[in-house]
């Protein structure tokens, strides 16, 4: 990463916690901070209940009960997002500027209404002043240049498929150029074969400009591979790596990351005599205060230092690691004995 | 094809949904043999009809047309004290822990659930000594999770409470429907290993349903490729991984993200 | 046990559950305390409200507020009757219904739907008349059999959605039997829904009651809320100015069907997730 490029997204300590009914709080996104240059694709992953979809969420300064902002700020191409009105969120930064894709995203198509309405609604909400032509036109070009058929825009949901409704919602929401896609596992509700034609529009938007950078939210490691410049690996609510994508598959350091690439099964041959990792225990329960690292119950290197002071992050070559035992694992040399290239 | 080896076969199963115009059919002229002890893989995409010729073999679908022969015997309309001897042979594990169980019952009532299929042959004391048995088999400590409610136990918890309830019938066949989607990645090993032990320790023979074909080429000997209700391609998982044959296959392959192949090119 | 907690957090529950069973206590304690019976006949006709008759008396110079004690007793009995019968019948046709589908399904939702089209009043109308004595369980019975159909309709679409769910498939697997399947996999889910119907039903029976009595077919020999009402009418109270021969026992079983409304009210918002705030 050149220090000369902008910074994009920049989101600082931001903490986030969902109410619970007893009146709890689960601190899903806690105290995350990072970077998202222009041009760069950033990769979360984690694994179910880690807080990667919390986090997109309140990356976009919209919290919606019952989850709660707790402290910190995202700043957007330099403009603070946080605390800002529901109303200004949605009416100037929200499609326009910053563009939350969900795996339920095709969802929002209306059932009722022909794709081309839903567009025109849709985009008149943003500018009135449209006329329904240009919004047409707009939406047609906008097709064509993301391969995808321009004659979809006049059938219902219903006549399209699963992997099609996806994708024209991605291309529908992407019409005002938003400068920061995040995707919160755009494929998961797909067969692979949408899944992969999904994720080259997605490419496709970001390799045309028409999106300058782009978060990519999954569970599923191996797509992460092949889009994104760096990844973050996300448990219990931190991040506890962040790198370079080469460096964080094939050469994990933080033990849980470890563990995630590990735990890969492609169709590969060589896989078939891999041993896969098996974790004890389960992650912390995010409801009560954690003291020191939140892995140390099921890492195999655990000291007794790691329960006793906050973990911070450290840096490792081009990466940062949420871990005391660092230059344990580095005099270790087979850092990844399974995952075999 | 027949032969001594051989545990389960269909001959043209096939399943039609619903009639006339909107008739689907979601099982195509499907004939298939499983061997003895063989660990093999049903591999498809969503709708493919996997699933329903999964259900299909276990009895808990009929078939439209078709039949399964289960160690020789035509088990394709079976029923009453049949079935439930079938049952004794052939059972599942469920993609979803949480469905599985009945949110009323304890972990030890549904594991005593399964002797109605024993009719009265054990004894209360037998049965609670199998009970054990088998919950000490999944590595939990019976007196810990006997009376635990399902709510109170993970995804990964439950699931190894399932293979529990496989060790206990102990089944020829054991039909696995996705049993790792819901787990978290770095669990499934627990998981698969302890199917697998199944197989070494009872001879079970495992059928996996599937729609990760990076998992099934993991943990399978044989894998069946199912598209649009057709078993389009069978085989040795090495071989269909490394060179398939059939254009659906070849794309399916393709199509699934690997970590050292180029993936988006094209 | 933890929904049972919300459940006595809500305010619409605990209001309507409260009245209910002030109501229900009063019904039963007071004629078991106080011995008068509700058709001696104590004054004039239509005595106004005084310190000796509270609720004045009605068209045979009984006493209106001892009337309206056993009335309402009278038509709690029949109305929980007929919500027990409504819904064990109801529950048991949409059970089956739900979880058998096919030939089964459409038959029992036939039977269904034809006692729906029917207006039940008509069936109450002609089973009352050609019946010769109509206790209290007789006229349960009538109104439970005739306001079935909505409960097993509900019931049925509830049970259909929970058939294909994998505990169900592991209960077969191990070889239970229907009627097994129906009440332990099936029947625990919706057992919250099944009390909420029933007490919908025990409102309607209740209003019911009240109807069929006014028209002159209520129960014989006892005083309910219906049979008051249906005698003001008959003795013009409306027109002499008694007010107070049909205004208590109107409010009377306007109150007893809205705390039963409002407890099933407070219910849906607990057990119905999307009702959750």
């Amino acid at each position: 990463m050149e220090e000369s490029r902008k910074i994009m997204l920049k989101v600082d300590g931001l903490r986030a916690y969902y109410k619970t009914r007893s009146g709890e709080r689960i601190r899903a996104v806690d105290n995350i901070s990072f970077n998202l240059m222009e041009g760069e694709i950033l990769g979360i992953a984690g694994e179910s209940g880690c807080g990667k979809s919390t986090l997109a969420m309140a990356m976009s300064g919209l919290f919606l009960p019952p989850l709660t902002y707790e402290s910190g700020s995202v700043f957007l191409d330099g403009e603070n997002i946080i605390g800002k009105k529901e109303e200004e969120l949605r009416k100037k930064i929200l499609g326009r500027k910053y563009s939350y894709i969900p795996q339920s995203a095709m969802n929002a198509l209306n059932p009722t209404l022909k794709i081309k309405n839903f567009v025109i609604d849709l985009l008149k909400e943003h500018d009135p002043r449209m006329s329904k032509k240009k919004v047409l036109d707009l939406t047609t070009e906008r097709f064509e240049s993301l391969s995808l058929p321009p004659w979809v825009i006049d059938l219902y949901p219903l006549e399209l498929s699963g992997g099609m409704k996806q994708r024209v919602v991605i291309a529908v929401s992407t019409l005002m150029n938003p400068k920061v896609v995040v995707a919160d596992e755009p494929t998961s509700a797909l067969d692979v074969t949408s899944q992969k034609i999904v994720i080259k529009l997605i490419k496709e938007l970001f390799d045309e400009g028409i999106v300058k950078s782009v978060i990519f939210i999954t569970h599923e490691l191996p797509i992460l591979r092949h889009v994104c410049d760096r990844i973050a690996v996300m448990y219990a609510g931190e991040f506890v790596e962040i790198g370079e994508t080469e460096g964080i598959i094939f050469n994990p350091i933080h033990p849980y990351s470890q563990a995630l690439m590990q735990s890969i099964l492609v169709p590969e041959v060589g896989i078939k005599g891999k041993k896969l990792p098996s974790l004890p225990g389960s992650p912390p329960d995010l409801r009560k205060p954690i003291k020191g690292c939140r892995f140390a119950d099921r890492c195999y290197l655990a000291i007794e230092d790691c329960r006793k002071r906050t973990i911070g992050m450290v840096e490792f070559d081009s990466r940062k690691v949420r871990c005391i035992r660092v230059d344990h694992i580095k005099a270790k040399e087979e850092v990844v004995p399974h995952v075999q290239q | 094809m027949s032969s001594n080896d051989e545990i389960i076969k269909t001959e043209n199963l096939t399943k039609v949904f619903g009639s006339g115009k909107k008739a689907i059919k979601a099982v195509d002229d499907v004939s298939i043999s499983i061997k003895k002890k063989e660990v093999i893989s049903l591999v498809g995409q969503s709708g493919s009809g996997k699933t329903t010729l999964a259900r299909m073999l276990l009895r808990l679908l009929k078939p439209t047309a078709g039949k399964i022969i289960f160690e020789g015997q035509d088990v394709t309309n079976i029923e009453g004290k049949e079935k439930k001897a079938y049952w004794r042979k052939v059972q599942a594990i469920f993609q979803d822990p949480y469905a599985s169980f009945n949110i009323f019952s304890p972990v030890k009532k549904v594991l005593l659930d399964a002797f109605k299929l024993f009719d009265n042959k054990f004894t209360k004391e037998e049965k609670w000594r199998m009970v054990c048995e088998s919950l000490e088999a999944v590595n939990f400590r019976p007196d810990e999770v006997a009376d635990k409610f399902p709510f109170e136990l993970s995804g990964g918890q439950r699931q190894r409470v399932m293979i529990a309830r496989a060790h206990l019938i102990k089944p020829e066949l054991l039909i696995a429907d996705e049993p790792t989607s819901m787990i978290d990645a770095n669990l499934r090993s627990g998981i698969l290993e302890l199917l697998l032990d199944l197989r070494d320790t009872e001879g079970t023979t495992i059928m996996f349903v599937t729609h990760d074909l990076g998992l099934a080429y993991y943990v399978s000997e044989r894998l069946l490729i199912m598209h649009e209700g057709k078993i389009v391609e069978e085989g040795e998982a090495d071989k269909i991984i490394s060179e398939p044959d059939h254009p659906y296959t070849k794309q399916l392959i393709a199509d699934v993200p690997k970590l050292s192949e180029e993936w988006l090119l094209e | 046990m933890e929904t049972l907690k919300l459940l006595f957090k809500s305010p619409k529950f605990i209001a309507g559950l409260g009245i209910f069973v002030f109501l229900f206590l009063t019904a039963f304690i007071y004629p078991a305390v106080v011995d008068k019976n509700p058709f001696e006949m104590v004054g004039l006709m239509y005595e106004a409200p005084s310190s000796r008759y509270i609720l004045g008396t009605d068209n045979f110079g009984r006493d209106v507020f001892v009337e309206l004690i056993h009335g309402m007793k009278t038509s709690l009995i029949i109305g929980l009757f007929a919500g027990v019968i409504a819904t064990a019948i109801g529950v048991t046709i949409g059970l089956f219904a739900g979880y058998k589908g096919g030939t089964v399904d459409n038959i029992l939702n036939s039977i269904t739907n034809i006692f729906l089209v029917i207006p039940p009043f008509v069936i109450l109308i002609l089973i009352t008349v050609s019946l010769r004595s109509r206790s209290l369980a007789v006229m349960g019975l009538v109104l439970g059999i005739t306001s079935w159909p909505w409960t097993a309709r509900a019931v049925r679409a509830q049970s259909m959605s929970l058939r294909g769910r994998e505990h169900v498939d592991i209960a077969r697997l191990n070889g239970a039997s229907v009627v097994e399947i129906i009440i332990r996999e099936i029947m625990p889910y919706i057992l919250s829904y099944i009390f909420m119907a029933f007490v919908l039903q025990v409102a309607s029976g209740i209003l019911n009651e009240a109807g069929i009595s006014m028209l002159g077919l209520g129960p014989s020999n006892v005083v309910s809320l219906g049979t008051m009402l249906s005698w003001a009418l008959l003795f013009e109270s409306v027109r002499s100015g008694a007010w107070w021969a049909f205004v208590p026992p109107a409010i009377t079983i306007a109150l007893i069907t809205f705390s039963l409304y409002f407890m099933n009210t407070g219910m849906d918002e607990i057990f119905n997730p999307r009702l959750r705030s």
